[in-house]
């Protein structure tokens, strides 16, 4: 396989820092999914069952998650990362580096996640919650017992879609030194202008999207089809 | 009638109960349930037929709290529920089973999963579960289906195992909103019927919501007419078929029964009959058609059924027919005016 790369690049001997590049993504998506994803998930909750004609509905709530949305999910993840800083340096510690960048995506991947699990929810047919209030449910035993597994299908489908934007955004971290695929390929491809290490770094990440993408899929499917 | 005669109180007692939806964005304010009284005896089986928008489904969820009455009193079984909050309602919901038009069965869950859910709100012990759970599943028919997930359900096996799981908690009281409206006729037939047995079987009241008059026959006992949030009558089914009063009622009993032919049917037939229309209307324990016809016969007058039959409803007959007499003009004159002493005529 080397024998037909162009032989000025530094491919060979960068490996190490390759695999170590795609562990640093790795961690910090998983990172970003367990927190930002649960995070996230209370929001979408917040979002669904304050607003009108939720079980919990209650326009101050519902307005104030809204608008706390709304402003924060159109900002571009790479402006994102530079205005939080700030708070980073408070709360982890330091403005830069891997848990600068884990913060800012925890943070910034929430409110986008918490759209996309609100408008999963949304599909919850409003009868069968109707049916688990006439035979005596609480509103909390029907928000986790009947809310959520209903929606579960599209759910794992909205995770998915999320994994993959964060994937994406976590590429942007090497604004601030934080590592990972996305930096690598810019300090020792692009900047070095090494176009076999950009090309490599590029198809683990996608791979590593496939991979993600084809699990979610399969596994909405499974509860799908049952 | 087949019922017993109402004894002591009511099961379900509903007093000048109102329910008014608040004006909203583009809407006015909308009195969906105005001013009702209505009584329903325990082990009876109650419809309420109307129009789409009379205020059917708001008045039946009134009668388990999903929706809180404006003003007025509902009692259930001797509870005064308006006035209630969600969480004193809870308690009062496990005696009282729902159905619905869209069956609203879990996805997520089994058939079992369904059944399992109001017995587990209820804490009901896990091998009590298992006993209530199959016995149920026996009763509906469906034993084989426990492990079955509802989208590979039928209708109609959808709708048993909501009406299952409706009954799991025991309730006295089973409220079905349109339960068989998105069913083909045949299997309307078998969810009437097993309706029929729960009450008979459990003794279960059911309240039963319906535009479908046919729904009404076949299942019911007691039948109220609502029509813009008002019941606008209300009597035993059979009363209310044979005489029904209101232009509404009208229109719904001429749906399953006739009552004389309208105007354009009448023109129709006139064109091909000659002679005078007279419509008789025969009764339970009244005159039968024998005696009828003998009348007709006696005078030599030859007659034709141009419109109309007998029906039976809750094992008792009626009908309504319309004959065409045809004959020497005092010959029928008579026999019209001993028609009439025998049973109600019009002519038509
Ligand atoms: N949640 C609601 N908010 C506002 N108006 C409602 C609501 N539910 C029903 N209505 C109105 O109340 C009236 C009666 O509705 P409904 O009880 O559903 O009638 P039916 O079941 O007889 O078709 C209709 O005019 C309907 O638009
Ligand atoms: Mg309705």
């Amino acid at each position: 396989m080397l024998t037909v790369l162009p032989t000025d690049t530094r491919l060979g001997e960068l490996w190490p820092d390759i695999w170590q590049a795609t562990g640093e993504t790795l961690l910090m998506v998983a990172l970003t999914m367990l927190i930002g994803g649960t995070l996230g998930l209370l929001l979408a909750l917040g979002l669904y069952l304050t607003r009108k004609g939720g079980l919990y509905e209650n326009v101050v709530v519902s307005v104030v998650l809204n608008v706390l949305v709304n402003f924060f999910r159109p900002i571009p993840f790479i402006i994102f990362i530079a205005a939080v800083q700030p708070a980073a340096r408070l709360i982890v510690g330091t403005g830069i580096g891997f848990s600068a960048v884990v913060f800012s995506l925890i943070l910034a991947s929430m409110f986008g996640i918490a759209r996309i699990i609100e408008q999963n929810l949304v599909t919850v047919p409003p009868g069968v919650i109707e049916a688990a209030r006439a035979m005596g449910a609480s509103r909390a035993r029907i928000a986790a017992t009947v809310v959520l597994p209903e929606a579960l299908a599209p759910i794992i489908l909205g995770y998915t879609f999320a994994f993959v934007a964060v994937v994406d955004m976590s590429a942007v971290a090497g604004l601030i030194a934080g590592g990972g695929l996305g930096s690598f390929a810019q300090t020792f491809g692009y900047r070095q202008y090494d176009p076999t290490v950009t090309w490599v770094c590029v198809l683990i990440l996608v791979a590593l999207v496939q991979v993600i993408q084809l699990l979610g899929n399969t596994l909405s499917s499974r509860i799908m089809r049952r | 009638m087949t019922h017993p005669a109402t004894v002591a109180e009511p099961l379900v007692r509903l007093r000048n109960v109102t329910k008014t939806y608040p004006a909203a964005r583009g809407r006015n304010e909308v009195r969906a349930v105005d001013d009702v009284d209505l009584d329903i005896a325990a082990g009876d089986i109650q419809a309420i037929v109307g129009y789409s928008g009379a205020g059917k489904s708001t008045l039946v969820r009134l009668l388990n709290g999903l929706e809180p009455a404006t003003s007025g009193s509902i009692q259930v079984g001797g509870t005064e529920l308006v006035g209630l909050r969600e969480r004193q309602l809870r308690p009062i919901r496990l005696g009282i089973g729902m159905i619905f038009q869209q069956f609203n069965l879990f996805e997520s869950r089994t058939v079992w999963g369904n059944l399992a859910y109001p017995l587990q709100i209820a804490g009901v012990a896990k091998a009590e579960q298992q006993r209530r759970i199959s016995e149920l599943l026996h009763f509906v028919g469906l034993p084989d289906k426990a492990h079955t997930y509802p989208r590979n359900l039928s209708g109609g096996q959808k709708q048993r195992v909501g009406i299952a799981r409706a009954l799991t908690t025991n309730p006295s009281l089973l409220l079905a909103d349109e339960a068989t409206s998105a069913l083909d006729p045949e299997t309307t037939h078998e969810v009437l019927r097993l309706l029929k047995r729960v009450n008979e079987e459990f003794g279960t009241t059911i309240v039963a919501i319906t535009h479908e008059m046919e729904v009404v026959r076949e299942l019911a006992d007691h039948v109220a007419v609502m029509e813009n949030g008002r019941v606008v009558e209300s009597g035993a089914v059979y009363d209310v078929f044979s005489s029904p009063k209101q232009p509404v009622t009208r229109r719904f009993v001429g749906t399953v029964v006739d009552d004389e032919p309208d105007a354009e049917a009448l023109a129709a037939l006139r064109s091909r009959h000659p002679g005078r229309f007279v419509k008789v209307e025969l009764r339970e324990g009244g005159p039968r058609q024998t005696d009828i016809f003998a009348v007709l016969l006696e005078r030599g007058i030859s007659f034709e059924l141009v419109f109309g039959g007998i029906e039976e409803i809750q094992g008792a007959t009626f009908g309504n027919l319309t004959l065409a007499l045809d004959g020497p003009e005092t010959s029928v004159d008579e026999a019209v005016r001993e028609l009439a002493a025998l049973v109600t005529t019009k002519e038509v």
